[in-house]
């Protein structure tokens, strides 16, 4: 009975997942992708300038980071631009899933596909374009703090908001058009069905959306390079100015508070939209009523 | 699925105007007219220092022919179909266990990979200097490990290793295919597990049941009934790969250059915008390439499918009458 039960298993569920094998890959996989972060955060706390042998808990390097005035600043500007961006972003990105979902005109296919190419485009032409473009019309470079980033922010904007965009139309294709039509029935404005029925339903898109925009801005190096001026320096910016000077301890602990940062949004992110589609479930998905 | 509202321009001008004009307007004046600018300036001559003017000359490109170009060019092809070749094979039996998991662990196993991504990308490539680097950890643990070899060899009254010589992973090429690697992964095994996740599991079970082996069924059902999802891809981390300019800057040594690193050199300490123009547009030409090639690819199987499925029908409906 044990023997003949044995084969048929291993035949008949195809079951790639509990393979011993391919488990073990995929584990080495991940210790490919998981371990140089983890190692530089974990070292980030490491009394020691060489970064192999644990010398001892610290956290010296990250008063040293905090104590470099240019590595705060650089760290504000990026906040900051990456707030900007992403408020500017979403309203755009939300205008552009809107005209291609609600809208039927000519050149529509079109539209669709130019809408798509900032994202694929490659980073490096973006970011030279827009050199020349700002050098071509003469955008001013010494503009005072907060208007110093405006190229920066401008950039930005231009390749997270077909991100926005097509977050929200994956998230459109289930919203059903019937309950907007009954709002109207029951007597709500197009201004009322619009912000209390679309947006509502919109919300975790909203959020994923955002949340993208945020990170790719915070993330950005190459299209950045090309747009800062001399005085303006985010943080990616600065940490490639210093790695080029060669490898020092406040990096790690720089970067891991950068790490820490972006895994906080993606966890506000995942938490926030399995709530959101608990509670949606109930109000603006539910399909009509035959 | 649910239908969508078509409306047209006339029914709801107001709204088609206010949805239509800031988001396209931006498009078309932050990224189109940029684009189209060095698409000019890649016909263009230096005239001064910072004067440019465009004359619609071809000696740009000509100047791309120059054999230290070509050079980086076909280096660059390289790395990046190496690249591509490697994220495949690692990449495949990664999706097979996300795809063939128990339901409940999916998402989380789909995080696993996706979330390196949220990752800064210079913090990423340097937390790989410091794993590859001379003095870096994976060196480390093999001075331990020579070490001990060492110390076990004499004591057994062998001759000694010698000195501990480290081994070269950073600022050469294996640290940039390493780097390129990593960076892309994740873009690979996103579309092979969607792939993988639509395929009918009972066409496996068919061909098990009919005779089969375990890697005939893989090479002859599951990699046709995946190819869209195998040339998605190959080709979304072909494009981004190519354009590199962060990896190679900082995980090459002097001979590691790819196209990006040009186009920022002409627009740097080279100062030939022009030229820089030029090799962009290549850039651009070539991922447009990719694009269409993976559009007509797309299209024509999903046809052959259509129509496979309605000689299927058709085939049905002979049978009935």
């Amino acid at each position: 009975m044990v023997f003949s039960r044995r084969p048929r298993q291993l035949r008949e569920p195809f079951a790639y997942a509990s393979k011993l094998g391919f488990r073990l890959f995929f584990l080495a996989t991940l210790v490919f992708l998981y371990a140089p972060i983890i190692l530089l955060m974990v070292f980030s706390f490491n009394d020691s300038k060489r970064n192999i042998v644990w010398r001892g808990f610290t956290t010296k390097y990250y008063v040293k980071a905090w104590e470099n005035t240019g590595l705060v600043e650089a760290f504000i500007n990026s906040l900051l631009i990456a707030v900007v961006s992403t408020i500017v972003s979403i309203v755009l990105g939300t205008l552009l899933a809107l005209l291609l979902w609600r809208f039927r005109f000519r050149g529509k296919t079109l539209i669709e596909a130019l809408s798509a190419l900032p994202i694929v485009m490659p980073e490096i032409c973006v970011g030279i374009a827009l050199l020349v473009f700002f050098n071509r019309i003469g955008w001013p470079n010494d503009l005072p703090w907060p208007m110093n980033l405006s190229k920066i922010i401008l950039a930005h904007i231009t390749f997270t908001f077909p991100f926005v965009m097509l977050v929200l139309r994956a998230r459109l294709v289930g919203f059903n058009p019937e309950l907007e039509q009954a709002a109207r029935d029951l007597g709500a404005s197009q201004r009322q069905a619009l912000f209390h029925i679309l947006i509502p339903y919109l919300r975790p898109g909203l959020v994923a959306g955002g949340l993208l925009a945020l990170t790719l801005s915070l993330d950005d190096f190459v299209i950045t390079f090309f747009t800062a001026g001399p005085d303006s320096v985010t943080f990616p910016i600065k940490i490639y100015s210093l790695l080029r000077r060669g490898i020092s301890p406040d990096i790690n602990a720089a970067s891991t508070v950068l790490i820490l940062l972006t895994l906080l949004l993606a966890g506000v992110g995942v938490w926030w939209q399995t709530r959101m589609q608990k509670t949606t479930l109930y109000t603006a998905n539910r399909p009509a009523v035959q | 699925m649910l239908e969508t509202p078509q409306e047209t321009f006339q029914a709801r001008p107001g709204l088609f105007l206010v949805s239509a004009v800031p988001p396209l307007l931006w498009l078309a004046l932050l990224f189109f007219l940029p684009l189209f600018l060095i698409w000019g300036y890649s016909f263009g001559e230096k005239r001064g220092l910072i004067d440019i003017e465009v004359v619609w000359t071809l000696q740009n490109y000509a100047d791309a022919l120059d054999p230290v170009y070509v050079k980086i060019f076909f280096r660059t092809l390289f790395y990046t179909a190496l690249t591509t070749a490697i994220c495949l094979i690692i990449g495949f039996p990664v999706a097979l266990v996300v795809a063939f998991a128990d339901e409940r662990w999916k998402p989380f196993l789909l995080l696993l990979i996706v979330l390196p991504f949220w990752t800064n990308l210079l913090i990423r490539t340097f937390a790989l200097m410091r794993i590859l680097g001379r003095k870096g950890t994976i060196n480390g643990i093999l001075e331990k490990l020579h070490g001990s070899l060492d110390a076990a060899l004499q004591f057994l009254g062998f001759a000694g290793l010698g000195t501990f010589q480290a081994v070269p992973m950073l600022f050469n090429h294996f640290g940039v295919v390493f780097g390129l690697v990593y960076v892309a992964l994740p873009f690979m095994v996103l579309p092979l597990y969607a792939a993988l996740e639509r395929l009918d599991k009972s066409h496996l079970e068919a061909s098990l049941d009919l005779g089969a082996g375990q890697i005939r069924t893989f090479l002859f059902v599951i990699v046709p009934m995946t190819a869209t999802g195998i040339v998605s891809g190959l080709i979304i981390t072909f494009i981004p790969t190519l354009g590199s300019f962060l990896t190679p800057d900082l995980l090459g040594g002097p001979d590691s250059a790819m196209i990006a690193t040009i186009i920022a050199r002409q627009f740097g300490d080279a100062n030939h915008w022009p030229f820089g123009s030029a090799i962009a547009w290549l850039l651009v030409y070539v991922t447009f390439f990719l694009l269409a090639l993976q559009a007509v690819f797309t299209a024509r199987r999903e046809s052959r499918l259509r129509q496979a499925g309605e000689r299927a029908t058709g085939q049905e409906h002979g049978a009935a009458a």
